[in-house]
């Protein structure tokens, strides 16, 4: 037996031991004897595993900001648009753009916000995120951050899964894969969603060609939060378990039977279900937080309400050893109405995101959690008029916009790149989606070229075949 | 790092790698020098696994070249690395050995040394590259590259067992491994087996009562209309049939089903694989070719498509035409081409240019949707259309459309011409393509040559995006809104034919060039359409092939991989894994397979009996090698742990579509109907509104279609029915030839909790109290275990669900509210009590792992 084999069944063992052996009579000796026979088989797919090498962050929160929040008008001021405010630029300035919906004829739009030197460190935020500015400290702000995709479901597909085309598995599913979980109550992977669907839909959580063990599990905004968490209506708790406990057996008789080790994974499968409806409600149940928590996140008042849940959630989430939490919220796509739509998103979701910042530090969780904010690309700084009386919007830019990571192993108050002065390019330090990909990777312990998956006779991964470690974003 | 690789491997789905594990500890043999190393077998696996991604088609490290005979033999920058005759001296041994301070090779992972004996005995037996004579390329070496010989049926002593040829390739092996194959399954067990293979239901116990003749029941179910519906699933997942577009609008097709229909009758009609083939991939090019040959040419459009606002049309046309051209080559091919794309396959010989000589018979095809009438739909439509028509311009002169169209349309075609001066038109004509299939080109096209289908399409789609360049007053002073609802609410009381997606010739030329690094915008050297050169030459007879030619080649005798390739899926299916476990490859990359001569074999039965699909359904069905036993054996769980021999059967879960059928039936609730549209069952609140901006709709089906089979099912790409999707129904985003397997909680929790399936235990239980023989505990037991996993139950079974009964009957008669929600009807003759105690027991049933697998 190699060493590896060994620790599998270490990891084996204990995943029987918290999974079904607390929940009865089971027939361990039986789960545990066919391990002499095939160890592979049956093993638990979450069971956590060693990483590549020494992590800085163990859980991953993605703060998702689908359909692009404008750079300029956030993170990214760019007082050189002003005197270029209402005309167009010059063809051989626009002429490397990429554009999505207006043509390079359409007139610059300078920014409206005014932007403050937060922190110590000083970095410069909108006045439309007060409460980010009260984190900059913490924050590794990227200025240049580059997408290659114009439009949203193939930009949210390249940034989630290194690829603009569907089919791939996404960031969440290769940590999980690669990790496995600590919590063995819950899902590996959860997403948590906020404001209208995404354009990417489900292909921003998806287990591409890995196991469908490793896609993102939706938690619904209402009811459940898994589907079919609950007992069906009139199925007590009492009743649930004589079920179960009756259905063990029968399993159990089977597997005797028939040797088959997936009726062993069955009966694990169950058990961790029913430990599932048992944690679900504990997991949901805020009446341990504090006054003081749920009022620095918002919850319990709007606009703040939904995302604050959900920043709350995914804390405690992370507390329970769940590998990575996404949040998607949408949309920030303002084509029209830049300034009103910008400040609705911006009010639901800055006051939440710097509280469970500040939530995670001061619980000492920030220093192995890694969290991540932003969205699939940024916005022009040529206005867009998309019907007759609109108010001014911005269309989709892939090349310069911004980003930021906070937490396990990230360096805080310090900004990466730059863009030029009318936000056309990204200028200094270029970080690629797939540079942020294998950074991220990196903090969670893992080689972005060593993590790969055997599929039609080739080994994929996240990055595809390219990517570099952004050492600068290290503490 | 192979060893974390291995570790990851373990999914609950016997995944390529984990197969690689067991068949190195089962095949090859290791290497002597009394045994002859096959090249292809034992050697070109390694180089090109392990070699060939530096000493490549890509890069040529230290100068050596180890994926073809003349460079290999060549050697590098130091000389000769192979010296035929000469292991010892040879520096390839030397280095995979780390001898002599060479550096070691492969870095990382040392071969192990079964694989480095293979290496000295080829070398020492002369090195020779490839084991037939059929080495006019560097790389037909490969088994799956070989011309199919029909192998002869092999000798074996135990002759009884044998049931048909199968099973003396099966048992051969068998023989010669030293192993006894198992004893067939119990009656009932293999009942449920052949059913559930070959139409997708459970027996109902009127058939566990019937004549037990195997070869009877497998020949009924081959004639059962249910038998496309069973057969068509696997087949959708490689042609990655949806009911929607994908992508962020992920709009719904709603003419999607036609093909899906044409698909289910052609099972059925056990219509010729190779005509299967013809009609799908050039159906439109036959001569003559019928209504139902252009509807099966609707595989093109399974294809997702992009209708995300502000995308480059040209863009993602280049994106489906690559689509089809991977999809073609792992359906039909067994190869996974689309590394080509970008740049020479690294590891099967194909290249760059081969790919885009692929490409460019599918890069002709436009899409279009056509009349595609079934039986009975005509005459009413026909009869119904002056009356539609007249009403329908009722409503265009209620609301002045004409006057406001014929400005609007003129107007868009100047936007087309004059871009970047007024915003909103720019738009306007922007998306009037990806919203409506060829918006532009009839735009273009005058009103009076357009069909009638157009005109209507274009002024529809006026109506509702007039908006796009008037103010809102405007707009809302024409009525508009009202006017499409009015327009909705008349064309959907008229008698239609059903429509079909297919497609069609592009009616401008579109030549085809290779693109640099695979980017849809990069254009290198022009090419002409043309077959993978690694295979045998396709046959024209005009100058450049026509895709017609393509598709015969595919199923032309000379073609070594299709019948491989769609035998090994077949058997797949019955099996849970094919004989080569890799079903999706063939290439280089992919696992041998276990037993050469049988794939060979079933091959050539395809081919001869005319490409029957049922006659290989046949043969596999009525084997002793599928009828045996599929419990574990103590003797094999070392020797084979994953099956590869065939010593046993296997247990395999339900697909997701299956066992929804199966509790459906079991519960009586399943409507058996066949064919047609695509079906709503009830959701939960939550799913389809994860989709894109809450676009997606999901009107439950009325009446009895919510209980259709799986297989009808509308799958909405981006939020599918969650059930389908929990049980391993795939994304259906890209071809997939081998559906996973896996175990998860989210599955318990949906069969345990999932109210449709509580309705299910509901409607079983009733069905139970009904039907049951007699009123006592055993008879009732006894029907409701015939139901669902068609036995009768064992003396400890009854015991433990006797014991369930009385505490769940005390627990309802406690609480008479309880009761009430496990069984809500009121019916005579039915106690309440009594009854929701059986939905309890019914429940456990439609749990047990014995359900939702075929054992």
């Amino acid at each position: 037996m190699t060493f590896r084999q060994f620790q599998q069944i270490q990891s084996r063992r204990s995943f029987l031991d918290t999974c079904v052996g607390g929940a009865g009579s089971i027939a361990l000796a039986h789960l545990l004897g066919v391990e002499g026979r095939s160890a592979e088989l049956g093993n638990n797919p979450l069971a956590p595993r060693e990483p590549h090498f020494k992590p800085t962050a163990k859980n991953l929160i993605f703060l998702f900001m689908a359909g692009a929040p404008s750079q300029m008008d956030l993170f990214d001021p760019k007082p050189g648009l002003r005197k270029w405010h209402g005309q167009p630029l010059p063809p051989s300035m626009t002429k490397d753009m990429k554009l999505a919906f207006i043509k390079p004829s359409a007139k610059v739009l300078a920014s409206s916000r005014t932007f403050t030197r937060s922190g110590q460190s000083g970095i410069e935020i909108s006045d439309y995120l007060p409460h980010t500015q009260t984190i900059a400290d913490n924050i590794c702000l990227v200025r240049s951050m580059r997408s290659d995709q114009v439009n949203h479901h193939p930009g949210q597909s390249l940034l989630m899964s290194g690829s603009p085309l569907v089919g791939r598995p996404t960031i969440g599913a290769w940590a999980t894969y690669g990790l496995g979980s600590e919590s063995q109550n819950l899902p590996g992977f959860v997403v948590l969603s906020s404001g209208r669907g995404a354009s990417g839909g489900s292909t921003n959580f998806s287990s591409g060609f890995l196991p469908a063990t490793y896609a993102g599990v939706p938690f619904r905004k209402s009811g459940d939060p898994i589907l079919y968490l609950s007992n069906p209506e009139g199925v007590t708790e009492q009743a649930q378990r004589l079920s179960l406990d009756t259905l063990r057996r029968l399993n159990e008789e089977n597997y005797e039977r028939s040797g088959d080790e997936q009726i062993a994974s069955r009966i694990a499968s169950y058990e961790l279900a029913y430990r599932m409806q048992t944690s679900g409600p504990e997991l949901l149940d805020f009446s341990g937080e504090s006054k003081n928590t749920l009022e620095s996140y918002g919850v319990g008042e709007e606009p703040t309400d939904a995302y604050a849940k959900n920043c709350l959630l995914a804390r405690r989430l992370v507390e329970r050893g769940v590998r990575v939490v996404s949040l998607i919220h949408a949309s920030w796509d303002d084509h029209t109405n830049l300034d009103e739509g910008l400040k609705e998103n911006c009010d639901k979701t800055d006051k939440p995101v710097a509280a469970l910042i500040k939530d995670l530090k001061q619980r000492g969780l920030l220093d192995d959690t890694l969290v991540v904010w932003g969205g699939e690309f940024g916005r022009t700084s040529l206005g867009q008029l998309k019907h007759l009386g609109d108010k001014v919007g911005r269309d989709h830019h892939p090349d310069g916009y911004s980003m930021w990571l906070a937490g396990g192993g990230i360096k805080g108050g310090q900004v990466i790149g730059s863009t030029d002065d009318l936000a056309l390019h990204a200028a200094d330090d270029p970080v690629h989606v797939h540079d942020l990909q294998a950074t991220i990777l990196h903090a969670m312990g893992l080689d972005h070229e060593r993590l790969t998956y055997r599929h039609m006779g080739r080994d994929f991964r996240l990055t595809d075949v390219h990517g570099n470690v952004v050492t600068k974003m290290l503490a | 790092m192979v060893g974390f690789l291995v570790l990851n491997q373990t999914s609950p789905g016997v995944s390529s790698l984990s197969w690689a594990l067991l068949l190195a500890s089962l095949a090859p043999l290791p290497a002597t020098a009394q045994s002859k190393v096959d090249f292809s077998r034992d050697i070109q696996p390694i180089l090109s696994q392990k070699c060939t991604v530096c000493h490549g088609p890509a890069l040529q490290q230290s100068g050596l070249r180890l994926d073809n005979q003349n460079d290999a033999m060549k050697g590098g920058k130091s000389g000769a690395v192979i010296r035929p005759g000469n292991s010892s001296a040879s520096v390839l041994i030397k280095r995979l050995e780390g001898l002599d301070d060479l550096q070691r090779m492969p870095p990382g992972q040392p071969l192990p040394a079964g694989q480095i004996e293979l290496f000295h005995a080829w070398i020492d037996q002369g090195a020779e590259w490839g084991t037939s004579s059929e080495t006019s390329t560097p790389d037909n070496g490969h088994w799956s590259f070989h011309p199919i010989r029909r192998p002869s049926v092999p000798e074996v002593s135990r002759e009884g067992w044998v049931r048909n040829p199968i099973d003396a390739f099966i048992l051969a092996r068998l023989e010669a491994e030293g192993v006894e194959p198992s004893p067939e399954a119990a009656p009932s067990t293999l009942l449920r087996r052949t059913w559930l293979d070959l139409v997708g239901l459970p027996p109902s116990p009127r058939d566990l009562a019937g004549p037990a003749n195997h070869e009877q029941v497998v020949e009924s179910l081959l004639d059962s209309d249910h038998f496309g519906e069973r057969w068509a699933a696997p087949w959708l997942d490689q042609v990655r049939y949806a009911d929607s577009d994908g992508y962020e609008k992920d709009s719904v097709r709603p003419h999607a089903w036609r093909y899906r229909h044409w698909v289910i009758n052609a099972l059925n009609a056990d219509m010729p694989f190779d005509q299967f083939t013809i009609e799908q991939l050039a159906g439109d090019l036959l001569p003559g070719a019928t209504t139902e040959q252009r509807v099966a040419t609707g595989f093109y459009r399974n294809t997702l498509k992009n209708r995300e606002g502000g995308v480059d049309v040209e863009q993602f046309r280049f994106e489906e035409v690559v689509d089809r051209t991977n999809t073609v080559a792992t359906v039909w091919l067994g190869l996974s081409v689309e590394c080509a794309r970008c740049h020479d396959h690294k590891f099967d010989p194909i290249s760059h240019k081969d790919y885009y000589r692929l490409f460019a018979f599918f890069n002709e095809l436009d899409e279009v949707d056509i009349d595609a009438p079934l039986q009975g739909e005509i005459g009413p439509y026909l009869q119904a259309k002056p009356d539609l028509d007249a009403k329908i311009e009722q409503l265009y002169r209620k609301y002045k459309v004409r006057e406001l169209q014929r400005p609007w349309e003129a107007k868009m075609l100047w936007a087309g011409d004059n871009p970047g001066v007024e915003h909103q038109w720019d738009t306007s004509w922007d998306i009037i393509d990806l919203y409506l299939d060829h918006g532009q080109r009839i735009l273009r096209t005058p009103p009076e040559s357009r069909t009638g289908r157009e005109n209507y399409a274009v002024t529809e789609w006026f109506m509702r995006n007039y908006s796009r360049v008037t103010t809102k007053d405007e707009y809302a002073a024409t009525g508009f809104k009202q006017a499409v609802k009015e327009l909705h609410e008349i064309v959907d009381a008229f008698p239609d034919v059903s429509r079909a997606r297919a497609i069609e010739v592009s009616r401008e030329p579109r030549p085809s060039h290779i693109h640099e690094a695979g980017e849809w915008n990069e254009l290198g050297e022009w090419v002409s359409p043309g077959a993978l050169t690694v295979l045998p030459a396709l046959d024209h007879t005009d100058e450049t092939p026509t895709r017609l030619d393509l598709a015969r080649w595919l199923v032309s005798d000379k073609n070594p991989l299709t019948a491989r390739v769609v035998v090994n899926r077949l058997w797949q299916e019955y099996f849970g894994a094919g004989l080569s476990p890799t079903a999706n490859n063939f290439g280089l990359q992919g696992e041998p397979p276990s037993h050469p001569e049988l794939l060979d074999w079933l091959a050539a039965e395809l081919i001869d009996s005319g490409w029957s699909l049922k006659h290989i359904h046949r043969l596999i069905a009525t084997s002793a090698t599928y009828r045996q036993s599929s419990a574990t054996r103590e003797d094999l769980t070392e020797k084979d742990p994953g099956n590869r021999l065939l010593a046993r059967q296997i247990r395999l879960r339900l697909p997701a579509e299956i066992l929804r059928d199966a509790a459906l039936s079991a519960a009586g609730l399943l409507d058996p109907k066949i064919g047609g549209k695509s079906v709503r069952p009830r959701q939960p609140e939550g799913v389809a509104e994860l989709g894109y901006a809450g676009s997606v709709r999901w009107h439950e089906s009325a009446g009895s279609d919510k209980y259709r089979r799986g297989v009808y099912v509308h799958y909405q790409r981006m939020t599918p029915y969650p059930f389908l999707a929990n049980f391993d129904l795939g994304e259906r985003n890209v071809t997939d030839c081998t559906r996973e397997r896996s175990n998860t909680p989210l599955q318990a929790l949906n069969l345990l909790n999932d109210p449709v399936f509580f309705e299910m235990a509901q409607g079983l239980a009733l069905r139970t109290l009904s039907e049951a023989p007699r009123t006592s505990f055993d008879s009732r037991l006894g029907h409701a275990y015939k139901l669902c996993v068609a036995r009768e139950p064992r003396v400890t079974e009854k015991e433990e669900l006797l014991g369930y009964f009385v505490k769940q009957r005390e627990l309802v008669e406690a609480d008479a509210e309880m009761a009430k929600a496990w069984f809500p009807p009121q019916l005579d003759g039915i106690e309440r009590t009594e009854a929701a105690a059986w939905v309890g027991v019914i429940r456990i049933l439609l749990n047990l792992d014995e359900f939702i697998t075929r054992e």
